[in-house]
């Protein structure tokens, strides 16, 4: 497995990392990534012996195309070290640091992972590393943990840890989550990395899962971070994109075409400039259309 | 390396097995349980043993409650289930991996 920087990140499913059936499972659900968890979901207990399964999985197990992200346990516990050493050796893609309050957090985590590829002889930054913002401390600095490294993937926002260190909980409106949204996307975008929204733990409310989804799809998040693979395609639907989007998309690749044939430097759309971000959108659009199976390999519309 | 106490790992949930590893006086003896013990057996105890030699556990007792376990998951719980039973779960030796 490698590390790519810029892919499609729509959906992240967390997996229990000490449980065999789900693991075995978790590629076939069509998940962009599939994070397994050594965290808060491993009991105490079991730390070690999740560690080894998660190990033997990303070894041996299909995940169907899917970026594998492990959640490592938090620097303040006893088995941070061994789980990053552990991560490395079995060639992860991403490792999730959670509780995250500070770059220098980060720059460590970088670091112990550096050690472990040279103690492995494995290549130095083939691995990403991707934040959790959990707390007011993790909001505030949210800008430097964005641009602290270079192997940074992306942030994402953890709610029920970060709405307790706030001294309130989840509510159907997510008021409550609001500044931590805005501070960690603007600091993602600022960075030029992922931003990923808070999982939505409720299966029986469809109606707020798709409130939630479209919210953050509007605000400009990335993806979101799932628990069950039910909610995929839910995530998906709200992030395709419009018949109308794609057809822009498209004349947008046309005249990029179009003017470098006639070797011209500048790009014109309908009398109006193509500037690098309207070209990065018009990639990100197609990207997901053809994910969503809206159009084939020749770009031809494939939606009603 | 040498088996200190019993050490057990895995649970008995589907697609997953039971390595309870404790000591032996010579050579690694294995009591498989498994639905598909007839067609996987032999596939299941050789994960098994050769898991074991790879950590360096010469003499044990097995004991492998299977309910469909992949191989990774085999090989996953037995390294667990060793490193308990040799003490070296702090510090696991990653090498043999």
């Amino acid at each position: 497995m490698t590390y790519v920087k810029n892919r499609l990140r729509r959906t992240m499913m967390f997996v229990p990392g000490n449980n065999p059936a789900m693991i075995k499972d978790a590629g076939i659900y069509g998940a962009d990534s599939i994070m397994l968890d050594l965290e808060d979901s491993v009991s105490l207990t079991e730390k070690d012996a999740a560690r080894m399964l998660v190990y033997e999985a990303i070894k041996t197990v299909d995940f169907g195309g899917a970026e594998v992200v492990v959640r490592v346990n938090g620097q303040d516990t006893p088995f941070y070290d061994e789980d990053v050493r552990a991560m490395v050796k079995a060639g992860v893609d991403v490792i999730r640091l959670p509780k995250t309050e500070s770059a220098a957090m980060i720059q460590k985590l970088v670091k112990d992972m550096e050690a472990a590829e040279t103690e492995f002889g494995i290549e130095k930054g083939s691995i990403g590393v991707m934040a959790a913002i959990e707390s007011a401390q993790g909001v505030l600095h949210a800008p430097e943990i964005a641009a602290s490294t270079p192997l940074m993937m992306g942030l994402a926002v953890s709610g029920e840890d970060y709405t307790a260190d706030m001294h309130t909980h989840r509510y159907p409106d997510g008021e409550e989550l609001r500044f931590a949204r805005n501070m960690v996307l603007n600091s993602a975008r600022a960075a030029g990395v992922y931003a990923f929204d808070t999982v939505f733990s409720n299966m029986k409310d469809t109606e707020g899962f798709y409130r939630e989804t479209n919210y953050i799809h509007e605000l400009g998040f990335d993806g979101k971070s799932l628990v069950n693979p039910r909610q995929i395609p839910m995530v998906n639907e709200v992030f395709k994109p419009t018949k109308a989007e794609i057809a822009q998309a498209k004349n947008v690749q046309n005249a990029i075409r179009e003017a470098k044939a006639k070797g011209s430097g500048v790009i014109s759309l309908n009398g109006k400039m193509v500037d690098k971000p309207v070209v990065e959108k018009a990639e990100r659009v197609l990207a997901t259309a053809k994910a969503s199976n809206l159009i084939d390999e020749e770009g031809n519309y494939l939606g009603e | 390396m040498e088996v200190k106490t019993t050490g057990v790992a895995g649970t008995l949930e589907s697609s997953d097995i039971q390595i309870t590893i404790s000591k032996n006086a010579s050579g690694i003896v294995i009591d498989l349980e498994s639905e598909v013990k007839k067609a996987y057996g032999d596939q299941i105890e050789s994960v098994i043993k050769d898991t074991l030699t790879k950590y360096g556990l010469a003499n044990c007792k097995v004991k492998a409650v299977d309910k469909g376990a992949l191989d990774c998951v085999i090989k996953a719980r037995t390294l667990a289930a060793a490193q308990r039973a040799t003490e070296t779960s702090d510090k696991p030796d990653l090498e043999v991996l």
